[in-house]
C-alpha cells in the first residue's frame, strides 16, 4: 500500500511513542523485579509519613551550642539529604538544642551516617605510627592498612609497602618547640604515654575523639589496626571547594574497580596542600605519610611520593560506591559545626493522611472531565483528540514518576499532586494552540491537510519556546534551590518534557491522520475543523482564495499580465483549446 | 459551530477588533492601580502572615497515651485539634502521630500561658497526666536557607529566561515587557494572600512558583504571534506597528480564552473540593494561588505586556516608518519585459 510522506511520518511518530511507552513499562518493571521498586509512585511525608529522627549535639560539659551553628547544621544536614533524591524532607530546630530530621520511609544505615557524622575533613602529618594494641591483625594487616592510595602524581610502581613499617624506635623527647607540623618534638613524653595506652575501640564513639587543630592527635586508622600520632592541622576541609566520588584509575590510565573520592582544593587550599607534601616528600619512615582524618580517625596514611601542587588529591580506603558517594557529599557540603548523635529515631504519622490525597484524585478527575466536556464544545470530535491526547500525558506522567520515585527516591507530596492536576492545563494549552493555528490556516482557505502541515509549523515553534522557558524554570530551581523548591521544580521538569513529547509524537501524528479521512478531511460540521463555519472563502483542494479587497480593474490587468507573460506551451495549449470550443459552437 | 467560533473568525480577519494596544494608557492604570492596592493594603495589615513552616512555633507531646489504640489514628488526631482550637480559637494545628503512641501537636507560637492552657487540654483530652504534656519551640522547616536558596534560583532563571526570550525573539523588549507582566502577575496574586491575611504556607509559595511560570509561559505564546505577525508585516506594511501587534492579540484572544478556561477548569475544582469538602489546607493554599494567579497572567499578557511591548517600539525609526508611508506603488510588471 503507497501511502504519502506526512501519513507515512505519523506513522513513524506513533511507533516512536509506543516505544517510548513500552521502555517505560520495561524500566519500571526491571526496578520492580530487581530492585525493590513498585507499580505506584512512593508518597511524601505529608501523605504517607516516615520517621523522624531527633539528633542533639554532642557537646562536652559547659559547653552550649548557638543558635547560628544550629541554622548551619540544618542547612548542611537538608543539602547532604537532598543530595541522596528528592524526598522533600522536613528539617528544623527543636528548643534551641535539638534538630530534628524527618524522612519518608524507614532510614538504612547509610541515610543515617550522611545525615549526623559531622564530617570534619583534616589533612595531618604522620609523627608516630604504631600496631594497635587492641589489633589482632599482626605485622601484615598494618602494611595493607598503610597502603598508600591518596597520591594522584604517585608511581604505584614506586610506593613498595614494605618502607611503611611503623617506626617502634623509641621516640625522642626534646624539649625545644616543634618547628613545624613534622617535627618529632610535638612528641611529649605525656603524649607518648597516652600514646602507648591508647585503645582503638574507644574511638567508636562518634565525634568524640577532636583535638584542636594547632595541636597534635592521638588516632587509629578506621579498621583499628594501627594507630598514630599525628602533628597539627594542616590542610582543613573547609578548603575543598568540590568533591566527587569515582571508580580510581591506575599510572596507566586504566580504570580500576577501588571507589575513591577525589578533592579539589580553592587556591590557598592548593597552596598549603603543596607546602605539607613537599616538606614532606624529604623525609623518611613513616614521617613522609599524611594522614586523611575525617572526624578524629584515619582514612588513610598514603606516603608522599611527589609534591602535589594542582591541589587535586584524591582519597582511597576501602570504600563502596555508597560510601564514597557519601563522603564526597558530605565534604561537598562542608562539615557539621559540631557533631550530632540519633538521640530518637520514631515512626511518624501523615499530617494529611489519605483522605486528603483522594480528595487531591477527586478534584483531578473532575477538571478532568470539566475540561474534556469543555474541548467537545468548543473543538467538537477534535474534543476526542485532546481527551486521549491528555490520557496518553497521563499515562506517560504516571510512569515516569514511578520510574523517578523507584531510583531517584523522589517522593510525591499533596503539592506534588496538585502541581500534577494543574499541569492538565498547561498541556492542554498547547493543543489549543495547535488547534487555533489549524483553524486559522483553514480560515486562509487551506485545504483540512494542508492546514494540519502549516499550522503545526507555526504552533511548534510557539510549543518549543514556551516549553523551553519552563524548563529552564524547572533545571535552574532544581539544582539551586533546595527542599520543598526542588521537588516542585522536578514535577515542572517532567510535565513540560511530558508535553513535548505528547504533542509531538501524538497529537500532531494524530492530527495527520485524521486529516485523511472523509470526517475530519472533509470538514464535517461536528469535525471542528468544518471550513465553512470558520468562515474561509473558497474550500477544497485545487480551489484558490480570491485576494481579498483588491478592486476588479487590478485582478483584470494582472490576468491580463498573466496573459502575456504565458510560456510557448502555454500559448499553443490555450490556442488550441480556444480553436476546439469554436468548433463545438459551431 | 459555537459562537466562540465566529466571535474567533471576525477577530481573525480584523472584522471586529478589541483596541488592546490604544488604550494602553487604561490598562496601565488599572495594572498600576491592582499593584498598589496589593501592596498598599498587605502593608496596612501589617505584612504577610507566614505559617509555622517560615516562622517556627511550639510543639506539644502527648507521651503514651492509648487513645491511638482506643480510636483509631484519625479519630485521635482530630481529637488534637480540638484541644488546641478551644484555647487558641482558628489555630488550625499540625498533628501526627509519632511512634505508635504519642501525639505530636505543632501550632504558631503561643505565649506561656496559652502553652500552659493547652498543656492542661491536650492532658485532658488525652486522658493523661500533665507531666506526659512536655512542650517545646521549633524552628522552622522552611528555614532562611531554603528562601535563600529560592530567591538565588528565581534571580538566575529570570536571567536565563529573559536571555533566551530576546535571542528568541531578537529584541530584549519583549523580554522587559514579559518579565514587567510577570511581576505584576506575582505582586497581584501574593498580594491577595496579604490583603486577606491568608496564611502563606509552603504550599501556597509552590503556588506562587507556578503562577511564575504559567505567566511567563502564556505571554510567551502570545508574543509568538506577535512576531510571527510583526516579521510578516514588515516596513512595506500598511498597517502601523501598534495595530499588526493589536491584530495578532486579537487573532490569540480565542487562545487565551480557551486556555485559560482550561487551566482555571482544573484548579477550580481543586478549590472547590480543597474549601468546601475539607476546609483549610494544602489544597486550598495552592489552588488558590493558582486560580487566581491563572486569571491573572492570561490577562496580564493581554493588557499589558503586549501594550508595554509596542510602547518600548513604538519610538525606534525602523518601526516609525512603519505604516506611515502611503500605500507602495508597485510597478505593474517585472523590470524584464
Amino acid at each position: 500500500m503507497v501511502r504519502s510522506t506526512p501519513e507515512r511520518k505519523a506513522i513513524r511518530s506513533l511507533v516512536w511513542l509506543l516505544v517510548i511507552i513500552i521502555a517505560l513499562v520495561g524500566a519500571n518493571a526491571a526496578s520492580v523485579l530487581f530492585n525493590n521498586g513498585q507499580w505506584t509512585p512512593k508518597l511524601a511525608l505529608d501523605l504517607e509519613g516516615g520517621t523522624q529522627i531527633t539528633l542533639s549535639p554532642q557537646l562536652a560539659s559547659g559547653e552550649s551550642v548557638t543558635e547560628e551553628q544550629l541554622n548551619q547544621a540544618v542547612a548542611i544536614i537538608r543539602q547532604r539529604v537532598d543530595a541522596g533524591g528528592v524526598s522533600e524532607a522536613e528539617i528544623n530546630t527543636q528548643g534551641g538544642q535539638n534538630i530534628v530530621v524527618s524522612i519518608p520511609g524507614t532510614p538504612d544505615d547509610e541515610t543515617l551516617a550522611r545525615i549526623q557524622s559531622s564530617a570534619k575533613l583534616e589533612f595531618r602529618a604522620v609523627l608516630l605510627a604504631d600496631v594497635a594494641s587492641s589489633s589482632t591483625i599482626g605485622e601484615e594487616g598494618s602494611e595493607d592498612g598503610a597502603e598508600p592510595g591518596a597520591s594522584p602524581s604517585a608511581d604505584p610502581s614506586a610506593s613498595p609497602s614494605a618502607t611503611e613499617e611503623p617506626e617502634e624506635s623509641a621516640s625522642p623527647t626534646p624539649s625545644a618547640s616543634p618547628t613545624d607540623a613534622s617535627d618529632l618534638a610535638w612528641v611529649t613524653p605525656e603524649l607518648q604515654e597516652q600514646f602507648d595506652t591508647f585503645d582503638c575501640s574507644s574511638l567508636d564513639v562518634v565525634g568524640a575523639n577532636v583535638a584542636p587543630v594547632d595541636e597534635p592527635l592521638v588516632t587509629c586508622e578506621q579498621d583499628d589496626s594501627i594507630k598514630y600520632i599525628l602533628g597539627p592541622a594542616e590542610v582543613a576541609g573547609e578548603r575543598i571547594t568540590n568533591a566527587r566520588a569515582d571508580l580510581i584509575a591506575s599510572s596507566t590510565g586504566v580504570t580500576t574497580n577501588e571507589w575513591g573520592v577525589f578533592i579539589e582544593f580553592d587556591g590557598e587550599g592548593t597552596q598549603q596542600f603543596r607546602t605539607v607534601t613537599e616538606r614532606l616528600v624529604s623525609l623518611s619512615g613513616v614521617q613522609n605519610q599524611f594522614a586523611i582524618v575525617l572526624d578524629g580517625r584515619v582514612i588513610s596514611a598514603p606516603r608522599t611520593i611527589s609534591a602535589i601542587t594542582d591541589g587535586r588529591p584524591q582519597i582511597s580506603g576501602s570504600f563502596t560506591e555508597e560510601s564514597a558517594q557519601t563522603l564526597a557529599d558530605q565534604l561537598r557540603f562542608g562539615a557539621l559545626p559540631i557533631g550530632f548523635e540519633v538521640q530518637s529515631s520514631e515512626n511518624i504519622s501523615a499530617t494529611l493522611g489519605v483522605s486528603q490525597l483522594q480528595s487531591g484524585i477527586i478534584a483531578g478527575v473532575i477538571g478532568l472531565i470539566l475540561v474534556a466536556l469543555y474541548s467537545f464544545l468548543q473543538y467538537r470530535a477534535l474534543g476526542g483528540v485532546v481527551l486521549s491526547s491528555l490520557a496518553i500525558a497521563a499515562i506517560i506522567t504516571y510512569l515516569v514518576i514511578t520510574y523517578l520515585s523507584n531510583q531517584q527516591g523522589f517522593r510525591l507530596s499533596l503539592a506534588g499532586v496538585a502541581g500534577l492536576v494543574i499541569s492538565i492545563g498547561v498541556i492542554a494549552d498547547s493543543f489549543i494552540v495547535y488547534f487555533e493555528r489549524i483553524r486559522d490556516e483553514l480560515r486562509d482557505g487551506r485545504s483540512v491537510d494542508g492546514a494540519v502541515e502549516a499550522g503545526w509549523k507555526r504552533a511548534w515553534r510557539t510549543i518549543l519556546i514556551s516549553d523551553v522557558i519552563n524548563f529552564i524554570a524547572a533545571i535552574v530551581l532544581f539544582v539551586l534551590a533546595v527542599g520543598n523548591v526542588r521537588g516542585f521544580a522536578y514535577t515542572l521538569g517532567i510535565t513540560t518534557v511530558v508535553d513535548l513529547i505528547v504533542v509531538a509524537l501524538f497529537t500532531h501524528p494524530m492530527m495527520q491522520l485524521l486529516g485523511r479521512t472523509r470526517f475530519f478531511g472533509g470538514g464535517h460540521p461536528l469535525s471542528g475543523l468544518d471550513p465553512k463555519a470558520l468562515g474561509a472563502v473558497y474550500r477544497g483542494r485545487a480551489q484558490f482564495r480570491t485576494p481579498e479587497g483588491v478592486a476588479a480593474t487590478k485582478i483584470a490587468s494582472s490576468g491580463r499580465e498573466a496573459q502575456r507573460r504565458q510560456t510557448i506551451a502555454e500559448r499553443k495549449a490555450a490556442e488550441a483549446a480556444a480553436s476546439t470550443g469554436k468548433k463545438d459552437a459551431r | 459551530m459555537s459562537r466562540l467560533t465566529q466571535f474567533g473568525n471576525s477577530l481573525y480577519t480584523g472584522e471586529r477588533s478589541f483596541d488592546f494596544v490604544g488604550r494602553r494608557r487604561t490598562w496601565y492604570l488599572i495594572a498600576a492601580a491592582f499593584v498598589i492596592l496589593a501592596i498598599g493594603l498587605t502593608a496596612l495589615r501589617g505584612g504577610f502572615l507566614f505559617g509555622i513552616e517560615f516562622r517556627g512555633g511550639s510543639e506539644f507531646r502527648v507521651q503514651d497515651t492509648t487513645v491511638v489504640d482506643d480510636v483509631g489514628s484519625a479519630q485521635a488526631t482530630a481529637i488534637a485539634g480540638d484541644a488546641v482550637e478551644s484555647v487558641v480559637p482558628g489555630a488550625s494545628p499540625r498533628v501526627s502521630i509519632v511512634g505508635g503512641n504519642s501525639i505530636r501537636v505543632q501550632t504558631e507560637q503561643l505565649t506561656p500561658t496559652e502553652t500552659d492552657d493547652v498543656r492542661e487540654a491536650l492532658a485532658e483530652a488525652y486522658g493523661v497526666d500533665e507531666t506526659s504534656v512536655s512542650s517545646s519551640f521549633i524552628g522552622a522547616t522552611w528555614g532562611a536557607d531554603i528562601t535563600r536558596q529560592a530567591l538565588i534560583a528565581l534571580v538566575v532563571f529570570l536571567t536565563l529566561a529573559s536571555l533566551v526570550m530576546a535571542i528568541y525573539f531578537r529584541t530584549w523588549k519583549m523580554a522587559l515587557a514579559a518579565m514587567v507582566a510577570l511581576f505584576h502577575d506575582l505582586i497581584v496574586t501574593t498580594g491577595l494572600y496579604g490583603v486577606l491575611g491568608l496564611e502563606i504556607t509552603p504550599a501556597a509559595v509552590i503556588g506562587f512558583l507556578t503562577i511564575l511560570g504559567y505567566s511567563l509561559y502564556d505571554t510567551v505564546v502570545v508574543f509568538d504571534k506577535v512576531r510571527e505577525n510583526t516579521s510578516e508585516d514588515g516596513v512595506e506594511s500598511r498597517r502601523t506597528f501598534a495595530q499588526s501587534v493589536n491584530l495578532a492579540v486579537n487573532q490569540t484572544l480565542v487562545r487565551s480564552i480557551n486556555t485559560s478556561i482550561v487551566a482555571v477548569l482544573p484548579t477550580a475544582s481543586i478549590l472547590f473540593v480543597g474549601s468546601f469538602l475539607l476546609g483549610a489546607g494544602t489544597l486550598r493554599d495552592i489552588a488558590l494561588a493558582l486560580f487566581i494567579g491563572t486569571i491573572v497572567g492570561t490577562y496580564s499578557s493581554i493588557f499589558l505586556a503586549a501594550p508595554l511591548y509596542v510602547h518600548l517600539r513604538e519610538n525606534e525609526p525602523e518601526v516609525k516608518k512603519q505604516g506611515s508611508r502611503p500605500k507602495p506603488v508597485r510597478p505593474e510588471s517585472g523590470a524584464v519585459r
